[in-house]
């Protein structure tokens, strides 16, 4: 879109480009610190075991060995959603759980003497899926957890309950049940592992650098398993997260804690393997609906059970149904809900916080079943969409149980505008029916929408530092993993102060030299860190030019400034440089904040094609179209590259091929490394096209909000509409592998 | 007789003599010698399987994983590493690595380096490939954040640009 602003809008590299394709960028692994130490886990080869002995002796007295450390030398301090994970327990719940810690010299050293370590286990029944694990006599996980099943949380939107569901089932012309299930426990896999140096600068205060996202989010939650201390957290550039490196907490704790012990700085840097399976996996769902319609289309009641399985521990499960549940509002104008939740822990790796939160999942199992109501009545999915896509002054309930009353814009044009250019109308030849047929191969098309409100959530403090050089520095305590965010931010404050581009970074990430930020997630950047940085580069230019105005004896709205200085609006020959105005020795300090607003949203509406072999059962994925909503987008290249990121962390591709694998009489996951683990590789990509809808969005000068996140979300629900369409089949279980079409085709049992 | 005591191996066109026992290993692998004995942190290592690709170097002209190779392996080799790319006098970038920059051709980028020495290695044997050669050059290159389609137009440019294959 068109646009009078001299950076907003516009292509700009990424002010850590040049580090980037150089190798200068410095990653967690790439930090090198005197006498440090590397870390090491033992873990479990069982699913399920109480620890009767564990003998450190001989790891300990190998050369080269500076702590070992098992449950009974570290803190009991807990973490998750309740809080109910231990750095290390005396028992083990999955396979691959945290047993001890060795630091050594080195890597192999360490490795040795992890081998050295003798357990004796008590092996216990284990489970790996919900009904099991709710089922009387089956060993709890967790002895506050009767039954497996992780209590409601107060605070938290934890059911939908809304209207009269028996009205709105009477008003229906069509009523339908079905089950969903979108339980394929994917890995969002960021290239990087998990990865923490740290070490204590003073008795009480721990310095940790963290591959992350998040620093804030990192430090606090972190907190309970430094004992409190203070910490400053440093975040290095990040090699991928996907959400997942918010949850960096237990690796935070394993190298507070061996840095404690040898009183050195100590690298935690996992394996692909312990990555794989140890770290944050999506949560896995499963839902049993019945929605009632109308021939029009209009949804008139919604009621279901959502079973979440989040493995031997919950990261955030409670807050992602919280923050699903509204999402789910936002996309089905429906005045009568009754969905209920349930979140069970069974003998899996701990599912964690993934992009998409809570929203993906749901949105993957329910939305299936709709379509299954669109087409009792006859409706064009695109149309149903539309119809029944939030509009403003529309209520929801949100992620903490408040009602919110959307104040944005119409996305409708977006789902138009998608459809005319991926050739919807043309292509859509109604439900079950291929969009054409040669021979075996059979082409469908489907659509999926996201949409998010956490685009506004938390709070963000900023502050903008204008140095007597005509410089700005941008305070902010953000780390880049790769949505570009850094780079924007730095775009803002330079379009307010008119600085060239190159005057205007950002300060160092951390926590001591930075004011309070909480986290890069939800898409939340460039609403509410984005408030924040805006009202703090406005405070720092209003006092730069009443500085000026004093030395130039005008009134500072006589004033303007660009490139580092001030002039006279009427008469621009009349300016003096910055430093005239601020004197060499003063610093600017421009304040912002900005306060959690849960009344806009974003908008994605994903259309895709695919093709099906009906001989072989393969799914092709031929072409992919994002049509967003986001307001006035702040840096088009940066904002292609999230949208691409449909394909990537775990997102449409959990629908064709991708999936964490677990053999039920072990317990192990048999697929722990990047060849058995399926990823979409460079020659098998999909035509993608995205598109932006810039109506402006209320949000703040720049009329703006974040989108990135959410675009893995709406591809699984789409691709199963479109191999439906395809086939002719519907398969209500993710992801669509050979086998499970061939089935579902009656090719093979 | 060859020393069996020492490998010696050229990396971006300084020698570097490392001696068994000492300075390296028999199990370390390439990708740890570079990172850990000569600093050059710009190879990632990810996987450390030879199934991702981030730790890509140049051997002798041809892309390699070097996780996959011992150090003890590598006497006389000459490697090429992502801090190669720059001209040694001037710091210039290589016209691959400023296209990378023009088109943001990376997200996270982790996986950048790996990227640019697979096509590196591609372009110096073929300056003029076709677009599937060079998808096919990358298929074992595993980028999550999905930055293939700027990768694509950052390499295409330069193939067009003409300024390749010196």
């Amino acid at each position: 879109m068109a646009n009078n602003y001299r950076y907003i809008g516009k292509d700009t590299p990424r002010k850590d480009a040049r580090n980037i394709v150089t190798g200068r960028a410095q990653y967690v692994d790439d930090v090198r610190l005197p006498h440090m130490l590397i870390g090491r886990v033992l873990r479990s080869p069982l699913p399920h075991a109480n620890i009767k002995t564990i003998d450190v002796s001989k790891a300990a007295a190998l050369p080269g060995v500076h702590a070992v450390l098992t449950y009974k030398d570290v803190t009991d301090a807990t973490w998750g959603i309740p809080t109910h994970m231990k750095l290390l327990d005396k028992k083990v719940r999955f396979v691959g759980d945290a047993v001890a810690l060795v630091a050594a010299d080195t890597a192999q050293i360490a490795d040795e003497a992890v081998e050295l370590i003798k357990v004796e286990y008590e092996p216990l029944q284990a489970c790996y899926n919900v009904e099991e694990a709710m089922q009387p006599g089956q060993p709890q996980l967790y002895d506050q957890y009767p039954e497996n099943v992780i209590p409601q949380i107060s605070k938290l939107l934890q059911n939908v309950i809304k209207g009269d569901v028996d009205q709105g089932f009477a008003e229906a012309d069509e009523i339908i049940e079905g089950t969903g299930c979108y339980e394929c426990f994917p890995n969002p896999l960021p290239p990087e592992p998990p990865g923490v140096v740290a070490y204590w600068e003073r008795p009480d205060k721990l310095v940790a650098y963290v591959a992350c996202q998040s620093l804030g989010l990192n430090k606090y939650l972190a907190q309970p398993f430094f004992r409190m201390a203070d910490a400053r957290f440093i975040a290095t550039q990040c090699g991928g997260s996907y959400g997942t490196k918010n949850a960096n907490m237990t690796p935070v704790g394993f190298a507070a804690e061996l840095s404690k012990a040898a009183r050195r700085p100590v690298k935690i840097y996992y394996t692909k393997e312990e990555h794989f399976a140890a770290y944050s996996i999506r949560l896995s769902c499963r839902i049993n609906a019945r929605v009632g319609i109308k021939k029009d289309g209009t949804v008139t009641a919604v009621a279901g059970d959502w079973l979440v399985n989040t493995g031997s521990g919950s990261e955030a499960a409670p807050h992602e149904i919280a923050v699903g549940s509204g999402e789910l509002q936002l996309a089905l104008r429906c005045p009568n809900w009754n969905l209920r939740t349930k979140v069970v822990l069974t003998n899996r790796a701990p599912t964690g916080i993934v992009r998409g939160y809570g929203g993906q999942e749901l949105k993957s199992s329910i939305l299936p079943i709709m379509g299954m109501a669109m087409e009792k009545v006859g409706v064009d999915p695109v149309d149903f969409f539309k119809k029944n896509f939030v509009r403003a002054g529309d209520e929801y309930f949100w992620r903490n149980g408040k009602k919110y009353v959307y104040r944005g814009v119409d996305f409708s044009p977006a789902i138009d505008n998608g459809a005319a250019k991926f050739g919807w109308n043309e292509k859509w030849k109604g439900w079950g029916k291929p969009t054409s047929v040669d021979g075996n191969k059979r082409r469908g098309v489907g659509v999926g929408i996201h949409s998010n409100a956490d685009v506004g959530e938390d709070d963000s403090e900023a502050w903008v530092k204008l140095t007597p050089d005509g410089r700005a520095l941008v305070c902010v305590a953000i780390a880049e993993s790769g949505q570009g965010q850094r780079s924007s931010l730095c775009k803002m404050v330079a379009e307010i102060l008119q600085l060239p581009l190159e005057h205007v970074n950002m300060s160092f990430p951390d926590t001591d030299g930075n004011p309070h930020e909480f986290a890069l997630v939800g898409s939340r950047g460039t609403f509410t860190i984005g408030s924040a940085v805006i009202q703090a580069a406005e405070d720092a230019r209003r006092q730069l030019l009443e500085m000026a105005s004093r030395v130039l004896k005008l009134t500072p709205e006589e004033l303007d400034t660009e490139d580092g200085w001030v002039f006279e609006i009427r008469n621009p020959k009349n300016r003096i440089p910055w430093r005239k105005a601020t004197g060499l020795t003063t610093t600017l300090l421009g304040k912002g904040r900005f306060d959690e607003d849960f009344t806009l949203c974003n908008f994605l509406c994903q259309f895709v094609e695919v093709e099906v072999d009906t001989a072989t059962g393969v799914v092709k994925l031929l072409n992919v179209l994002n049509s967003a909503g986001c307001g006035t987008v702040i840096s088009p290249n940066y904002l292609n590259g999230q949208l691409h990121g449909a394909l990537g962390a775990a997102g449409l591709d959990t629908a064709i091929f991708e999936g964490g694998m677990l053999d039920p009489t072990t317990g192990r996951m048999v697929n722990c490394n990047m060849i058995d683990y399926k990823w979409r590789p460079f020659n098998d990509l999909p035509h993608f096209d995205n598109m932006f809808m810039e109506t402006p969005i209320p949000s703040h000068r720049f009329h703006a909000v974040g989108v990135g996140e959410i675009s893995t979300s709406p591809g699984p629900g789409a691709v199963l509409m479109a191999v439906y369409n395809a086939i002719g089949v519907r398969i209500m279980d993710y992801p669509f592998t050979p086998d499970k079409v061939l089935e579902a085709l009656g090719k093979i049992k | 007789m060859p020393d069996k005591t020492k490998i010696n191996l050229e990396v971006n066109g300084k020698q570097y003599e490392l001696i068994i026992g000492k300075d390296i290993t028999a199990s370390d692998t390439l990708a740890e010698t570079l990172r850990n004995n000569l600093g050059l942190l710009g190879t990632k290592i990810s996987c450390d399987r030879g199934a991702c690709g981030a730790c890509t170097v140049i051997i002798n002209g041809e892309a390699v994983l070097s996780c996959t190779m011992l150090t003890v392996e590598c006497d006389g080799i000459r490697v090429t590493t992502i801090e190669g790319l720059e001209d040694p006098k001037t710091g210039a970038l290589d016209p691959l690595q400023q296209s990378f920059i023009d088109h943001t051709a990376f997200q996270c980028g982790f996986c950048t380096p790996g990227i640019i020495m697979t096509v590196k290695a591609l372009l110096n044997e073929n300056p003029k490939p076709t677009e599937d050669q060079i998808k096919l050059a990358l298929s074992g290159n595993f980028c999550r954040c999905i930055a293939h389609y700027e990768v694509l137009k950052a390499v295409t440019a330069v193939i067009e640009g003409g300024n390749y294959g010196k």
